[in-house]
């Protein structure tokens, strides 16, 4: 049977947009699910928006609800920034999925079940006591289609005479067909990467071909679900798109930024989720010139960065909230020797080990102060999986311009998350210009290793250069010769100059930019990977007939020079964020304006839906939002 | 190229030395200044790069690039630096605490990858810029400030902890034994991969004597014994007394006992450590302690040119990186 989009006879439905989450068992092969289907949704010129979300253990106890593996992904006809709050549809492989995520399908949503996963000893492994299935309530709200998988696939690969172990293997495979045919997708870039991926071993690659087209002949030929849907590709800005992950683009970016300034980088790091795949990103790139250290721990991890840096290389490190805690020393260190480098911080749910898979923005505060000492240092923060090309490559800028370590702070949610990326064109980015001084003219005119110049940047002196002999350190330094000072007056002088140096940051860098009115009633103020979420939850208030802005920042150390005059020129403002204030703390510091925090800390990003509640309820304080109300009814859920 | 002569002199920094009249570090220090000159190395070519301690104030007294870095983590820094510019000389410069203690990772892991760089622990058995804690070469029993009924910390041997980690090259001398102390840093700044020379410092402040049996020219040659390769192990002030193995331990003899082959003869370039091992168990005053290179073994690769061997083979294999060609590849669309 044909199995292409154009060949189906079955009735469509054009839709502007579909949630869908695929959950199962951790050894389900959910994730690769997802990213397929997100991939082939990005090639058929959709926007997409995804949302892994999987269990630190590796192996976790199968069956179980601690074992379950989603991956969530919004395919949309026009621009969207979040992977949805409600699923317009969810498969589910087993008890336990179904149960952990049945609560997030919007009524009358279209539920695709495996039946064969539905058993006694599975129920008990999920801890229910019966058949979810047999509940009628299930079949009056949602439409749900049950599909015997198991027994199907193995039907699908049966000639091809594999043990059951592997042909129950390819029953994601046969989900993603069948999800593929109620979505309109092409088979041909997953029959592609099966290829890619199995080439190596035919049987494996021909049996999830096998079972990949089963799945949608089982669409086409059954009459389960009635009509298959259609999105349209969406209107983005012309150019040629790839689809990326957030920590993909984070290391594309640092070959950028390394390109951009004729330097080689140098990549120190130890293991930790989830800023692992950017080391395991670099290390593919070693003909572009980069050595990447896996290092003993996360001190030897920075301490190399440092050495690095002193040499003359572009210089990061990486890690999440742990690892950040034990590179605090070293990171003084840095901001004391006045090196360029950058710092990755890709936070994850804390304090402590905490929760290793899931997101969270608790760690601003740390980046801010986490030193001892008064150890200023600038911080950026990437707004999408995209936006993380850009900002290391503006983090190594400030680095550079201001001889400091510059700290990134990216998050698991953005890391792992996915979406369409305008592939920039390389030959017209930039420069970003190095200088190291060469041997002085004049030997006896003596070298002046923390002289400065008009961003209060000292030179980047490499040894190897005749004359220019020098020592730094960690002990105070004398203003210009950088000799150890243990003078009142100096240290005075040298942490004026230090913290000045990270505000001038402020001069170089963009202007806050508002979404909607620059002043009035509510401004939101968010930073990070809420920005998805505080985006759609702002316009749609804004539709609504709300006046309601969005000022969402890049920048948070130095913060943006007008961004105290807008705070001021709002009644109300709102500080979404996935930590207990700590922005909010800042802003109040910084600008003395009161600030209303919407926070959780639930290992989980924001819906759009409970920001826009939470924006509503403040905006209309002592107003009649009747018709507000009406309007988002109509739009929310 | 001609390169200008230079002399001990031409290595001092124009800042005051600052340790302790009479501590060891100024001797290590001066025969320092007395090598470089001969290796044929430019001044801005070497990197001094220390952690915290009195020893660790060293980089600021030499006129070439230094890094005085955090307590500890010296072999970091220098890990990072060679890897990246391996055309530099880079020495480590650390104290019994900041190597042993807090940085006792970073020491194996440096000695394990085999990082071109010259390690010289100053092992004063004792925390002096702290003002006299016991370290973890203090001696059992040892009274310290922090240590004020006897340490119950059983020490460190900082050299079998080197071998365990297959250092490559592993060396002892003592601050007072300038000649063999000059000799020694010389022949680690030769070695290529990781060296590791260990020198009895004295605290005059906080410990001073703890290694007199050794440093005290009088008591030397009883109480030590040099290695040299190829050489039987021969030591006592009129050179009567060796050491032999017997089964799988040493033992002490006089010379004049038994037939001169029975001596064992000091190999440095065998590849497995564990001869080199037991000599590094033999401790004063139960044995004359060896000092001298203990282990030189060559050919194996280093960190800082397999890391640069693997660029440049993967831009064999794949040519120079392309980023254009990079974002461009895998699956990508148009948007008209
Ligand atoms: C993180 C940190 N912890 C503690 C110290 C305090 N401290 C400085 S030097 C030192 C011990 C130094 O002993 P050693 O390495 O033997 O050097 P020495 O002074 O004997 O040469 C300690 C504990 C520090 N500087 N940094
Ligand atoms: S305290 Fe001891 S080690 Fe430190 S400088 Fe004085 S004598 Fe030397
Ligand atoms: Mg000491």
């Amino acid at each position: 049977m044909e199995t292409s989009p154009e060949s189906s006879n079955s009735p469509v439905e054009h839709v502007s947009g579909i949630t869908v989450r695929l959950a199962g068992d951790s050894g389900d092969g959910m994730q690769l699910l997802g990213t397929q289907l997100t991939n082939t949704s990005a090639l058929a010129g959709n926007d997409v928006a995804t949302f892994p979300d999987f269990p630190a253990e590796i192996r976790a106890p199968r069956g179980t609800r601690a074992g379950v593996s989603g991956f969530q992904v919004q395919f949309a006809a026009e621009e969207i920034f979040t992977p949805g709050d409600t699923l317009d549809c969810l498969v589910v492989m087993n008890p336990a999925a179904l149960v952990t995520n049945l609560a997030d399908l919007r009524k009358g949503g279209i539920l695709v079940v495996n039946e064969d996963g539905f058993n006694e000893k599975e129920f008990k492994l999920a801890k229910i006591d019966k058949n979810p299935l047999e509940d009628e309530v299930l079949e009056s709200s949602y439409r749900i289609v049950k599909v015997s998988m198991t027994k199907l696939t193995r039907e699908a690969v049966s000639e091809l005479g594999l043990s059951v172990k592997i042909a129950d293997r390819c029953k994601n495979f046969f989900a993603m067909g069948l999800v593929y045919w109620l979505f309109g997708r092409s088979l041909e870039p997953t029959l592609r990467f099966i290829q890619d991926k199995f080439g190596k071993k035919p049987d494996v690659a021909q049996a999830n071909e096998s079972a990949l087209r089963a799945g949608w002949a089982f669409g086409e030929t059954t009459e389960a679900f009635g009509v298959s849907y259609r999105v349209e590709a969406a209107e983005l800005e012309p150019g040629t798109y790839k689809n990326v992950m957030g920590n993909q683009a984070l290391a594309w970016g640092l070959l950028a930024a390394a390109h951009r300034s004729g330097k080689e980088l140098f990549y120190g790091t130890y293991p930790i989720t989830p800023a692992s795949d950017i080391l395991h990103e670099l290390t593919k790139y070693k003909n572009f010139g980069v050595r990447t250290f896996q290092a003993e721990d996360e001190i030897a991890a920075v301490g190399a960065t440092i050495g690095a840096a002193f040499g003359g290389t572009m210089a990061v490190t990486a890690s999440s909230g742990p690892g950040i805690a034990l590179k605090a020393e070293a990171m003084g260190l840095g901001m004391m020797v006045e090196l360029p480098m950058v710092v990755i911080n890709v936070q994850r749910g804390g304090p402590s080990t905490g929760l290793p898979t899931k997101t969270e923005q608790s760690d601003l505060l740390q980046a801010m102060f986490g030193r001892n000492g008064e150890s200023p240092l600038p911080i950026l923060a990437p707004q999408s999986p995209g936006d993380c090309f850009d900002v290391v490559q503006e983090a190594w800028r400030l680095a550079v311009e201001c001889m400091t370590p510059v700290m990134v702070l990216s998050d698991g949610y953005i890391a792992n998350g996915s979406e369409p990326w305008k592939i920039p064109d390389v030959a017209s980015m930039d420069p970003i210009v190095v200088h190291h001084p060469d041997a002085p003219g004049d030997a006896d005119e003596p070298f002046l290793p923390y002289m400065r110049d008009e961003n209060l940047a000292r030179p980047w002196a490499i040894p190897g250069t005749d004359g220019l002999m020098h020592r730094i350190g960690g002990l105070e330094k004398e203003d210009g010769t950088g000799n150890v000072s243990y003078d009142p007056a100096n240290h005075q002088h040298m942490t004026d100059t230090r913290a000045q140096k990270v505000a001038l940051v402020a001069e170089r860098i963009p202007e806050q930019e508002v979404f909607g009115e620059t002043e009035g009633e509510v401004l939101v103020v968010s930073w990070g990977g809420t920005y998805g979420a505080c985006h759609t939850a702002v316009s749609r208030c804004q539709r609504a007939g709300l006046t309601v802005s969005h000022a969402h920042v890049r920048y948070l150390n130095p913060l943006p020079r007008n961004l105290g005059d807008l705070l001021k020129s709002f009644k109300t403002v709102l500080v979404p964020e996935l930590n207990t204030g700590q922005l909010r703390m800042l802003l109040r510091h910084q600008y003395l304006v009161d600030c209303i925090g919407i926070n959780k800390v639930q290992g989980k990003p924001f819906t759009v839906t409970e920001l826009v509640e939470a924006i509503r309820d403040q905006a209309c304080i002592g107003k009649d939002c009747t018709v507000v109300d009406q309007k988002l009814k109509i739009r929310v859920g | 190229m001609n390169l200008p002569v230079l002399k001990a002199a031409d290595f001092a920094s124009d800042q005051d030395v600052r340790w302790c009249p009479g501590c060891g570090d100024y001797s290590i220090l001066a025969q320092m200044k007395k090598v470089l000159p001969t290796l044929g190395v430019p001044r801005e070519k070497i990197v001094f790069i220390s952690g915290i301690g009195c020893s660790s104030r060293f980089p600021y007294y030499m006129n070439t690039y230094g890094m005085h870095s955090i307590h500890g983590r010296a072999p970091t820094f220098a890990t990072g630096l060679k890897a990246t510019r391996p055309d530099l000389m880079v020495w480590v410069i650390t104290g019994d605490g900041d190597a042993l203690s807090i940085g006792g990772n970073h020491f194996i892991h440096a000695l394990r990858r085999n990082v071109d760089v010259n390690i010289v622990l100053f092992n004063n058995r004792i925390y002096g810029l702290t003002k006299g804690q016991y370290s973890p070469t203090s001696g059992e029993g040892q009274v310290t400030k922090s240590t004020p009924m006897g340490s119950i910390d059983h020490p460190l041997n900082p050299l079998s902890v080197a071998l365990a980690a297959e250092a490559t090259f592993v060396a002892r001398s003592i601050d007072a034994h300038v000649k063999h102390l000059e000799a020694t840093l010389k022949r680690a700044a030769e070695h290529k991969g990781t060296s590791l020379v260990e020198v009895y410092q004295n605290c005059n402040v906080f410990n001073d004597g703890a290694m007199s049996y050794a440093q005290d020219r009088t008591q030397r040659p009883e109480n030590t014994i040099e290695l040299e390769h190829g050489k039987p192990l021969i030591f006592g002030k009129d050179r009567d007394k060796g050491i032999r193995m017997v089964g799988n331990r040493l033992e002490i003899v006089r010379t004049a006992d038994v037939p001169a082959d029975d001596l064992l003869i000091h190999d440095e370039k065998t590849l497995d450590p564990t001869q080199h091992f037991m000599l590094s168990r033999m401790r004063h005053p139960e044995f004359p302690e060896p000092i001298g290179v203990f282990r030189d073994v060559q050919g194996i690769a280093t960190y800082d040119d397999q890391i640069n061997d693997q660029v440049a083979a993967a831009r064999d294999a794949k040519g120079t990186g392309d980023l254009q060609q990079l974002f461009n590849s895998g699956d990508t669309w148009e948007v008209a």
